[in-house]
Order: structure tokens, then sequence, then C-alpha cells
């Protein structure tokens, strides 16, 4: 069976001579009688790689991914193309197998990786500080409110409405606990309702929170909410989708004090929700106090350029209790992915991909505002994402198309009730022209007939 | 600074603490010994002029490469100055900690304190 | 001298080849008062450029498939192929997250699987594939401790650590909202009876323990221990990082445990990649579980599987959608690839190989190098460099680093803080005995040329990509972006 152990009898003879042992039972000695597992683990016995790979190869034609239909499914993460010298590159043993650099002299590929990953991070949100990546989107914004505790010990987070359902409630379950309270700002519309945040804007607000673009899609005018939001010196926070920031005006151009944001879009897989990464940038004054690894640049003895962990005095395994956070470990691969997406696209490749996406999602948007039965939800400006209202149960007409092949978008009934006749759809360049108007096809054709069987 | 010392004309406290009194106000910095123990300072969190410190608790934080370490304050008092330099050169902190390495200066609140203080040969005594 | 990507970045080089835009232009679907002004400053450079641009640097990294990494508490073991096979998947590579689960059933059975073979493993029933990493599980832990106080009407204020508790441990406490106390630990390693019967009272939560600890000893007294927490009605939380020592011999479950976080990047190989991805699932006993995060994976009388939301008292979410399915892939294999008799093999070998290789070392340099602790260890154990400084005035740093002239990754030093130059040895279950034997004589070389010539390993390294970097420089002016 495959155990990747080499230890023979004769091995384990000679080793426990040298140890003085009679028998590896004998190690285990210190356990008590009374917490000893006296029967084996009771799962089935090893298998050989062959059967290993037919059983879950099966279990994965069980399921329905982007490969199997087309695919307009959003909401936080997206099917975008994963570029070949991605996976080449993240396949090597020496990107796949070491763990966080603790001995930077033979770390410098993971390290630099790192640096790289910062500066691509700092450019795309204008923000000049970035970390080495959190966990992933909705624990970065979580992450991010635990900072503002830190820095200010106020007692009142703000959260839109049109805040990412999962980022919402990840402040929910985390901030209560340590004693700062969660309020939603309503939405006027579809985009946050500025007169509520400012009305709510005291001086016990420890920080606001704001997605760009919003959970349905729409571009929040942040010219207009970040000075109210900021009004009695409570940190902005925003998240926001890495893929639009080629044509949507960064954070860094507003008064946002922390960008934080889901990094699946750049060179990640779906892989079911994880692993990918969230990103955290900040504007300087702050770089002492985020959460995370962080790379710096240095010298060697030699002189030699070359790169480090640094400030890790704000970290557990220093600070321990008064830590700036928990994490220990970073989503360094996937990290290493977004980088290297980031420079395959490069400077112009980001700005003509979201030029495409929004001709595209432009495009979508009429498509399906010309079904019968299918009107807009909000007619915000959007960039690659968007929500309508449909006239029949949203989730009869996904199951409609689904057995079409065409996954149509999010039923937002799920996370709103007031929008429960909602679905968002999304857009990635992987959606063509052809793919859209499959998709009116579809949504209309499964619209209708749910009407029908109505009226019948 | 190399070699350890602990000069007779400043009062101790057993947390690695030196006060140089000079009428109601005095200065505080950290010993020889603590600047050792620390390793070479590379950031020095200040706090602001106006706030008191409490004898016996800590006042500021200063940071090595891989330690972070409470500044205790010897005396009470408010503090008046605080030493700007040290955000470029915290270093001063390990080259001259009894002089350009100090951290602030306080307006005594209460002077009895400075009794309960020990002098260099108590201090350096309780080091060994 | 290392050149960043930016750094090789030329006007008007490019990779990336749009799609044709194939539907009309609608110039007025983006306000220009909405529009980025100027292009982020993304490297422009082709495709071969930045294959051969990470090629090169990933050769200057250190890494498992290459030599030894004895790293203490990280359980380097080998990372199976097959898993990057299984993974890349597009049935579970390009799966949705938010797919309806009648078409992600595939995806959802392997969870399920997955969590009855965790709870098998640690003897609790309840298992939460949610957290993304060993310290996101303590976070559940401690909040789902909170939820179970809460829910009888108790408002507890403390949480125990061990002193020689890993950092993340208070960390997470503080940021659970409790306040840290911590337990001193006694002469045999273990936790100290009676200071914790000193500190333990009905304000205090929960004690969040590790077994085997930090020190590489399994605690004696556990049963005493959870005795006593339970005596108070406070929770015993686990920390799984070292479960690799126990897989097939105890289970934290029967222990008293009532929550414990697995490290899949650990125990159950989920590739280190260089600092992550990892996962920390959670299991807890059936008091804990109203309270679990949702949402959970679940089994139906009619046999599919689904994600129920309908948790009343759960503490919510800590991230979003369902966890890092890719490494429940990985690590699925595994544990399918080496089942029952393997995963007992694997942690049996794995306190083999530790002790055998403590055993060579106090053969070899046990008068610079004593063990901390004079007993039995489990997969890992603790020398103390305090007598090699005194005698040949090199500290376990340099020890360290002249080890990566031998081409070895050198253990975890300077953990745990309770020993003085600690030095945190932890070989695994997949390494030879030529291997452990070859690190031993390598150990025993650098203190035989350090009684020579201590200088030498005070310089150390001189064969790898860069030599001793200036951390200190770094963290008094850091520069954590390339300026562009």
């Amino acid at each position: 069976m495959s155990r990747y152990t080499s230890a023979t009898d004769a091995d384990r003879k000679a080793m426990l001579e040298s140890i003085g042992a009679g028998s590896v039972d004998d190690l285990f000695a210190d356990i008590p009688e009374a917490v000893r597992l006296d029967r084996p683990i009771d799962l089935p016995p090893g298998k050989p790689e062959q059967e290993v790979y037919a059983y879950l190869r099966d279990l994965a034609a069980r399921n329905v991914s982007a490969e199997d239909e087309i695919c307009f499914l959003g909401a936080g993460m997206y099917d975008h193309y994963v570029p070949s010298l991605v996976d080449a590159l993240l396949s090597r043993s020496e990107f796949l197998t070491p763990y966080t650099p603790y001995q930077p002299e033979v770390s410098q590929g993971t390290l630099q990786v790192m640096f790289e990953y910062q500066t691509a991070i700092s450019e795309l949100t204008a923000l000049p500080v970035s970390n080495a990546t959190l966990y992933e989107g909705p624990s970065a914004v979580a992450s991010a409110g635990w900072m503002a505790r830190l820095q200010n010990r106020r007692g009142r987070f703000l959260v839109s409405r049109a805040l990412h359902p999962h980022a919402r409630e990840a402040l929910t379950t985390t901030a209560p606990p340590y004693g700062t309270s969660v309020e939603e700002i309503p939405l006027s519309g579809a985009v946050t309702d500025a007169d509520a945040l400012r009305e709510a804007i005291d001086d016990d607000v420890s920080a606001v929170f704001l997605q760009q673009p919003n959970f349905l899609g729409a571009v929040e005018d942040l010219e207009l909410l970040a000075p109210i939001a900021r009004e009695t010196g409570a940190l902005l926070v925003v998240s926001v989708d890495p893929m639009t920031l080629g044509v949507l005006r960064p954070p860094g151009d507003f008064e946002v004090d922390i960008a934080v944001g889901e990094g699946q879009s750049l060179g990640n897989r779906l892989d079911y929700g994880g692993p990918s990464f969230g990103f955290f940038a900040a504007r300087e004054e702050y770089m002492r106090r985020m959460p995370g690894r962080i790379a710096g640049e240095t010298v060697d003895a030699d002189g030699k350029r070359g790169f480090v962990l640094t400030l890790q005095t704000r970290e557990q395994h220093i600070r321990r209790e008064k830590a700036t956070h928990n994490i220990t470990t970073a989503q360094t691969l996937n990290a290493l992915a977004g980088v290297i997406y980031l420079s395959w696209l490069g400077r112009r490749g980001i700005v003509e991909l979201g030029e495409l996406l929004l001709h595209r999602t432009a495009y979508a948007r009429r498509a399906l505002a010309g079904c019968d039965g299918v009107e807009l939800l909000h007619d915000q400006p959007v960039v690659r994402e968007f929500a309508v209202r449909l006239g029949a149960p949203v989730d009869r007409v996904i199951e409609r198309c689904a057995e079409q092949g065409v996954n149509p978008g999010y039923p937002l009934g799920a996370d709103y009730d007031e929008f429960g006749d909602g679905l968002l759809v999304a857009l990635t360049e992987q959606r063509s022209r052809a793919d859209i108007d499959r998709l009116a096809e579809v949504l209309g054709a499964a619209v209708a007939a749910e009407r029908e069987a109505v009226t019948a | 600074m190399a070699d350890a010392s602990y000069p007779d004309d400043l009062k101790y406290h057993p947390e690695h603490d030196w006060a140089r009194i000079d009428g109601d106000v005095a200065t505080f910095g950290i010993t020889w010994y603590a600047q050792d123990q620390l390793g070479e300072v590379v950031f020095v969190d200040p706090p602001e002029v106006g706030k008191t410190t409490t004898k016996d608790e800590p006042y500021a934080e200063i940071e090595s490469v891989k330690a972070v370490s409470d500044v205790v304050a010897p005396l009470s008092g408010e503090i008046v100055e605080v030493n700007e330099a040290l955000g470029d050169a915290p270093e001063q902190i390990n080259e001259d900690p009894y002089g350009e390495g100090w951290m602030v200066k306080v307006r005594l609140s209460d002077a009895s304190e400075v009794d309960e203080l020990l002098d260099r040969e108590a201090y350096e005594g309780s080091l060994t | 001298m290392t050149v960043t990507i930016f750094e090789k970045s030329v006007e008007g080089r490019r990779a990336f080849v749009a799609p044709e835009l194939d539907v009309p232009r609608d110039d007025d679907a983006l306000p220009e008062r909405f529009r980025r002004a100027e292009a982020p400053r993304l490297p422009e450079i082709s495709e071969p450029e930045i294959v051969r641009h990470y090629t090169q640097l990933s050769t200057k990294n250190f890494h498992v498939d290459q030599g030894f990494y004895p790293l203490g508490s990280c359980t380097m073991k080998h990372n199976p192929k097959l898993h990057e096979r299984v993974a890349a998947l597009p049935g579970h590579a390009r799966l949705h997250p938010l797919q309806a689960p009648a078409r992600a059933q595939g995806a959802l059975q392997l969870m399920w699987e997955l969590q009855v073979a965790l709870a098998e493993i640690a003897g609790l029933p309840h298992v939460s594939l949610q957290p993304s990493a060993g310290s996101q599980g303590e976070l559940a832990g401690v909040l789902l401790t909170r939820a179970f106080h809460e829910a009888q009407g108790k408002h507890r204020h403390k949480v125990l650590t061990p002193d020689t508790a890993h950092g993340t441990n208070p960390a997470t406490v503080t940021m659970g909202g409790y306040e840290v106390v911590k337990v001193g630990t006694a002469d045999d390693g273990g936790v100290d009876l009676e200071d914790l019967r000193a500190k333990v009272d009905d304000d205090v939560a929960s004690l969040m323990l590790t077994n085997p600890n930090t020190l590489g000893v399994f605690d004696r007294n556990i049963e005493e221990i959870a005795t006593i927490m339970h005596d108070v009605g406070a929770t015993l939380y686990y920390d799984g990082a070292n479960l690799n020592a126990v897989m097939g011999r105890a289970r934290p479950g029967d222990m008293g445990f009532d929550i414990v976080h697995y490290n899949l990047h650990k125990t159950f190989t989920q590739p280190h990649g260089g600092g992550g991805p990892g996962a920390g699932p959670i299991a807890v006993s059936d008091r804990i579980e109203p309270f679990l995060p949702r949402p959970q994976v679940v089994r139906r009388e009619d046999g599919s599987y689904g994600l129920d939301f309908d948790r009343p008292q759960s503490i919510g979410r800590l991230r979003g959608f369902q966890g890092n399915f890719g490494v429940f892939v990985r690590s699925y294999a595994y544990i399918l690839s080496l089942g029952a008799d393997g995963l007992a093999e694997a942690s049996d070998t794995a306190v083999l190989n530790a002790n055998y290789l403590m055993a060579r070392l106090r053969e070899l340099c046990g008068e610079h190098l004593p063990v901390a602790f004079d007993r039995t260890c489990m997969h890992e154990f603790v020398l103390t460099g305090g007598p090699m400084k005194k005698a040949l005035g090199i500290r376990t740093l340099d020890l360290a680093k002249r080890l990566l002239d031998h081409d070895f990754h050198p253990p975890t030093v300077y953990f745990p803080l309770l020993v003085d130059e600690a030095l945190l040895i932890e070989p695994t279950e997949t390494e030879t005995r030529e291997t452990l034997d070859a690190f031993a004589e390598g150990v025993a070389e650098i203190l035989r040329e350090a009684a020579e010539d201590p200088s030498i390993a005070r310089g150390a390294p001189y064969d790898t990509p860069v030599r001793r970097l200036d951390e200190a420089g770094a963290a008094k002016r850091p520069v954590v972006r390339q300026a562009l």
C-alpha cells in the first residue's frame, strides 16, 4: 500500500536497538492505558494508487463543473481562464513542497515571489503596503475588522447590506466576541444608502465596510461615501473585485484605509470554493499593525540583494496574545499563481480584459432585459456582474436552464428577502457572445415555460 | 556599546530601566543589560507627550527583529518630552543607552518614589 | 544580483492575447468619473520571460522533494504526486462553490467521507471542514467555547494555555475576546498540575492543549487534566498540530477533549506551498455540535448529500463558501491510500524515526546538544544548544545556518521558548534510516569544526543563493514593494 515510508523489519530492529527499546509499542508507553486505542482505526485498509485515482475520478464525474456547462455563476468566485503557465510553474516541487521561509537563505524564491505579489497588489489597489496574503475574501474582511479594533478600540462596525453575505457573516461571527457590534447600513435601490450611513456615523464607529462593485454588481460611489464614512475617524474598509481594477478607479484614489478582497479570479481555480487567497492592502501608517506575513527587501553579508520576512514582531510567534493576528500560514502558492497571472495579463492586458468585460456585460444585460419575463433589477453602472428579476420562480428557472447545459447565475433570494425574484449573472472572458446569446435563449425559454406551467 | 556599564549617577529599576533625576524632571531609558538581551533595536513605539507614566507599568514598546519588550516606567509622572530621534535611529538605544538612547523626560508626580529605586551597586548585583 | 519581474518589464511586451471583441462596444457602460485614469503598472513581459523568471526563482528554494526538512511542529512529510493529479480533475477543480448541491454530489460526498474519516481518527463525532488553517480552526474552537457557555447563560473571561504553547494559541484567545492565563510546565515537560489547579476556577472557559506538546512529549496526566477542566464546566481544546504522533494509538476524543483541530497541511500532507494553503477542520463532541459553523455538510436519509444552513445555534461562518476543497481532495486521497493500517504505521514510524534520531544525536553530540527532556519522545524532540554555546562559542542559529551548507534544512529554532537555544526536530515517517544517520553525522561534523574554528559556523551559510541577510535593516526601514 502507498505509505511512503521505508522502514523494513531490519531497519526497525536496528533502530530499536539504538534507541534501547524492545518494540515500537514501548515508545508509546507514556500514553496511559485508559486512553489507548485498543482496536484498529475503524477505516478501510489502504488502497493502491490506481484504485484511489479511480474512486476520486468517479466522484469528480458526479459534479457538474464549468467544464460541463456554460457558467454564469459568480457571487464572489468566477470562472476565469487559468493560463497553462500557471499550472506548469505551480507544479514545480521548489514552489510546491517547501514551507514558510524561516531560513531566508534557502527561500529566496518564495520570498521574492511574495515581494513581487505585494508590489502587484499595491499597484492594483493603489495603496502602498500589502501583505503576502490572508486566507480568502470574507475572512480578510473580518481581519480588517480586527485591525480596526486594535487601532481604535471603538464599539461599532457599520456594514453595507451590499457587502458579500459571507463577508457580512464573517464579521457578525468574529466581532461581537471581542466587543464590537455589527450594524447594517441599508440599500437605497441597489447601492449603499449614503443618507443612512451619514445618520449612523458617530465617534463610536470603529470601521465602515463597503464592497466595490457591490454584491449586486453595482458600482458604488466611493467619492460620495468615503468622506461620510471617515467623518469621525473610523477606518474605511473596501472589499474590491480585483478583475475590475483595470478599468475601475482603485480604492487608493479615495480615502480608503484598507482594501481587501478575494483573489481567486487572479490565476486560481474555482476548486469548489478554495484554496485561493485574500489580499490586504493599506495606507502606509498601518504597516506595523497589519496582519499576515510581509516580505521585505534587504541585503546579505556580501551586499547582495535579498528578501526576508519582516516586521515579524507583529505576529503571533513573537507577540503571542498581543499579536496583530493569529494567522501563521500565508496562501503563498495561490499568491504565486496570482502574481504569475498578473504578469501574464500585464499592464495592457488587465485593461483590455476589463474593457472586454464591460462591453460583454452591457451586451448580456441588454440581451436578458429583452427576454419576456426578465427585467433589470437595477440599472446602476456595472463592470462584470448584474442582477435581473424573473417573472417566474428563480429556483425552477435555474433547474430548467441546467437541463439545457446553462448555469444562469445565483438566486439572490438565498440572501436577500427583498430580491426573492432576483438572479445575479456574472461574466468572465470565457463567456463569448455565443454563450451570452445561448443564455438569453435558454433563460427566456425557461421563464416562459415556468409561467406557462403556472397558468396551465 | 560593547561592554556592560552602569553609570553611578543613575537610579535603576529591577525591570532594567534607569532614571536620571534633575530636580522634578527625570529622564528615562533602558539599561545596557536590557539592550543586550533585546539585540539590535529596530523600532520604538513611543508614547505621546502629555501622557502619564505610572511606576512599574509599561509606557512604551521596543522591538528588535525577533522580540518585543515593554519598557517599564521607573517613576510616575507626566511625559514632557519624547526622544523623536529614535524614530530614525533606534539603534542609539544599543549604542548609547544612557545618552542619545534616552526615551522620555517626565515631570515627576511623587518624588518619594525615587527612594524605592536601586543604586548602581544594587542593580548590578541583581544581574548575576 | 536578483532582478524582480517588474524590473524585466519593457513597454510594449505582452503575454496575454485578449479574445476578440465580439459584441458591440458600449462606451456609456461606465461613466467617466468611475474610470481608472492610469493603468496599474503591472509588468509588460512575454510568456517565455515569465516562465524563465519564476523557474529561476524556484531554483533558489530548498524543498522537501530535494532533501531532509526536519522542521519541528510542521510535519514536512513527503507530498504524494497522486494528489496533484486528482485535485486537477476538472470535475473537482472547475466546480463553482455555489453550484446547486444536486449538481455537486461528488464534492459533497467527498467532504462527507472525509469528515467521517477525520471523526474516526480523532475520536470526536462531529466535523466541520470550514476553517482555512490551524489558526482559523483555533478561532473556531474559541468561538464554539464561547457559544457553549453563553447558551447556558454563563459569561466567562479566561482561557488557559501552557507556556509551551505555539504563539497562535494566545493570539487566538485574544481575538476570541478572552484573557490569556498561562499555565506552567513541570520538570517532565507536561502541564504543571499544581499550577493548573491553582488557576482553574469557574471564570475559566477553556484550556487549550497540544498532546503530545511542543516539547514532543505526551502528557501522562491528560486524564487528570480533563477531569480538572470538566469539573468546572470548562471545555478542553486540542491543537492538532502534533496529531502525526498518535494516529492509531490514541485519540483526543478518548483523552477527554471537546474540540480538536487538524492541520491538513501537516498530518495529512497537503503540500506546504511555501507557506500555504492549508486547511484546519475541527471535530467536536456532542455538547458542542449545535454551535458548529454554517453550513454543515450532511447526508440525507435518501443517501444524497447537502449543505445544511438551518442551524439556529451556529456561531455563523468564519470564511466564504465551504472551505478549502482542493485541500480536502488531496487529504482524502491520502487517507484512502494509507487506510487504517497505513495511518497507524505513519504514526508508529514517525515516533520511531524521532526516537532513533534523538538516540543518534545523543550518541554523537549529546555533550554539547543534550535533550531538553530526558524521556521517550513522540514524533519530535527538543535539544538545547546552551552547552554548545558555552563550550564551543556557536549558537543554535549558527548551527542552523551551517546545516544549510550541508544540504539539510535546519530544524525549528528558538521554539519552544521555554528551552534555551532550542532546536525542535521532527523527522517524520517518510525519511529513511540513512538520511537520519547522515543528519546526525552532519551535526556532529559541524560541532567538530566549531571546536577548531567557531568563526566558520558564525559566518555560515556560504553555499546558498544568498548569505546571512540583514533582518534588522529590513525591520528598521521596511521596503515591502518594488519602487516603480
